[in-house]
């Protein structure tokens, strides 16, 4: 039984096509990285997906009784609202000490309850949004491209901590990039989406197909070079912290 | 020697500031300070319907107050350009509201207490609205804390928690209309936006948390009150404009404070 699945989904704004005919499901423990350019519709798909915008066709089916957990892709907390950490973790249903400062400690941010989340730095604030999301035990995780605005190491630390999440709790993970080799490490399947679903399959696959370069604009020879050149060095990073995990 | 008069206008002002407390703080959270202009200004309206139809003050502009704030965060979700629409509601309606007062026989006199509030001339019945009005908009507040403050924060997670911003921002809206009709009478229909922002924005320099700064403005809306209410005692000056400023000089000391602090 999927967690979550889109029939024929499509979604208009002011009477044109943001998305059509898409299709798709997450099933339990996987991680599902959408992705497309900037337009194609990809934050659109997960709030559609979430419920905030209404559907002009098709269904979303969620499993019974699922337990959700959302990192969306901004959130400005204005200054005007005073707000510790401690105090997020709370909304909008209160949790107890314990459980806070365990999410906390789980996404390496040890002593950050009594700060406010307007002096957080971007990666800490993903990681407290993060952390959040993780107080409801979500059997299904939903991230906006959460890490827009956050350095590459950043970046890829925040992947690796995804994975280790997906490892732990067996929650499955659908999330939105616009950057595949990024990702790719921590993906099990990916969907390119441009107003409906190009094309998808494992990274590997859909780094090779010809709708994902057309995308991408990686058709050219020289662009791929690069683009083999960063593949293949996120890959080593991968095996990496694979080696490390295997110490532990 | 202290009179009862002076007894229920202090009584009153606490009253009313236990309201204007948090909900002041979400006018300020969710800037919505115009918004807040545009419904207190469309009470004079309410006064002048309920004083040419024989109804109680309160009910006038509670109804009216209602229709104005139910307008205009209809208007908001349709996407009009907000700036615009509530200039030119907020000042229609008070526009309106004086020329129809005139209408009505023998109000010209008092109407400076529609404008400005008459704290002094609260009767009982009128302590009893005040404390009566104040304390349903804080229930309501208080029973829909949580997801009031998650649809504040952002309408994406709130909906993501399986709630409804549309809901919120509606309760919002009722506890506003409410705060309106009941606050007329102490600070007038040109300074209730100001009583609900100043304590609120003062509150904020001394907070960590929305509820110290929901709190901290109540308590900030009192003294405003009592400080303003003992202006207006002795050197006869208006109660409305007394109360704000009372409450605009706490905003400048806490601001000078906190700056000094930091530094």
């Amino acid at each position: 039984m999927s967690l979550i699945s889109a029939d024929n989904l499509a979604v208009h704004f002011g009477g044109s096509a943001v998305l059509s005919g898409v299709s798709l499901a997450v099933e339990p423990g996987e991680i599902v990285t959408i992705l497309g350019p900037n337009g194609s519709g990809k934050s659109t798909l997960l709030r559609a997906l979430l419920g905030i915008v209404p559907l002009s066709a098709g269904r979303v089916t969620r499993a019974a009784g699922l337990r959700l957990g959302y990192v969306p892709q901004k959130l400005a907390v204005d200054r005007s609202m005073p707000m510790t950490v401690r105090r997020f973790l709370s909304l909008p249903k209160r949790v107890g000490d314990v459980a806070a400062t365990q999410a906390l400690a789980r996404v390496d941010l040890p002593e950050v309850e009594g700060r406010q989340m307007s002096e957080l730095s971007g990666g800490q604030f993903q990681r407290v949004l993060l952390a959040r999301a993780l107080l409801s035990d979500p059997q299904l995780l939903i991230l906006d491209e959460p890490t827009q605005g956050l350095d590459q190491p950043g970046e890829a630390a925040f992947y690796r901590l995804i994975e280790e999440l997906r490892r732990e709790t067996g929650a499955a993970v659908l999330m939105v990039s616009h950057d595949l080799h990024v990702v790719m490490a921590a993906s099990d399947r990916v969907i390119c989406l441009n107003g409906h679903i190009c094309c998808e399959g494992t990274p590997r696959v859909v780094s090779n197909a010809p709708e994902y370069r057309a995308l991408f604009g990686l058709g050219t020879k020289g662009a791929l070079a690069l683009y083999q050149h960063q593949h293949d060095h996120s890959h080593e990073g991968h095996d990496h912290a694979h080696h490390e995990h295997a110490h532990d | 020697m202290i009179d009862d008069f002076l007894i229920r206008a202090g009584l009153a002002g606490l009253g009313l500031a236990l309201a204007t407390g948090p909900l002041g703080s979400f006018v300020v959270w969710r800037r919505m300070a115009y918004f807040g202009d545009a419904t207190s200004h469309a009470a004079i309206l309410g006064v002048a319907m309920a004083l040419a139809l024989h109804l109680p003050i309160a009910a006038g502009t509670l109804i009216v107050a209602l229709t104005m704030a139910l307008t205009v965060s209809t208007l908001a979700a349709k996407g009009w350009a907000m700036d615009t629409t509530l200039g030119v509601l907020a000042h229609s309606a008070l526009a309106f509201g004086l020329v129809a007062i005139s209408y009505v026989p023998g109000v010209r006199a008092d109407l400076s207490g529609y404008l400005f509030g008459d704290i002094l001339a609260v009767t009982s019945r009128d302590l009893g609205s005040v404390w009566g009005g104040s304390a349903l908009v804080l229930g309501l507040l208080i029973w829909r804390w949580q997801p009031l403050l998650t649809a504040t924060l952002s309408e994406d997670l709130a909906h993501a928690s399986g709630l409804n911003p549309d809901r919120e921002r509606l309760v919002l809206t009722l506890a506003l209309a409410l705060v309106v009709a009941v606050a007329l009478k102490i600070v007038g229909a040109l300074l209730i936006a100001a009583m609900l922002i100043i304590p609120a924005a003062a509150a904020r320099g001394l907070a960590r948390t929305p509820e110290t700064m929901a709190a901290l403005a109540s308590g900030i809306g009192a003294l405003a009150c009592v400080a303003g209410l003992t202006l207006s005692l002795f050197q006869d000056t208006p109660a409305g404009p007394s109360i704000v400023s009372a409450a605009a000089l706490i905003f400048a000391l806490v601001a000078i404070f906190g700056k000094m602090r930091r530094s």
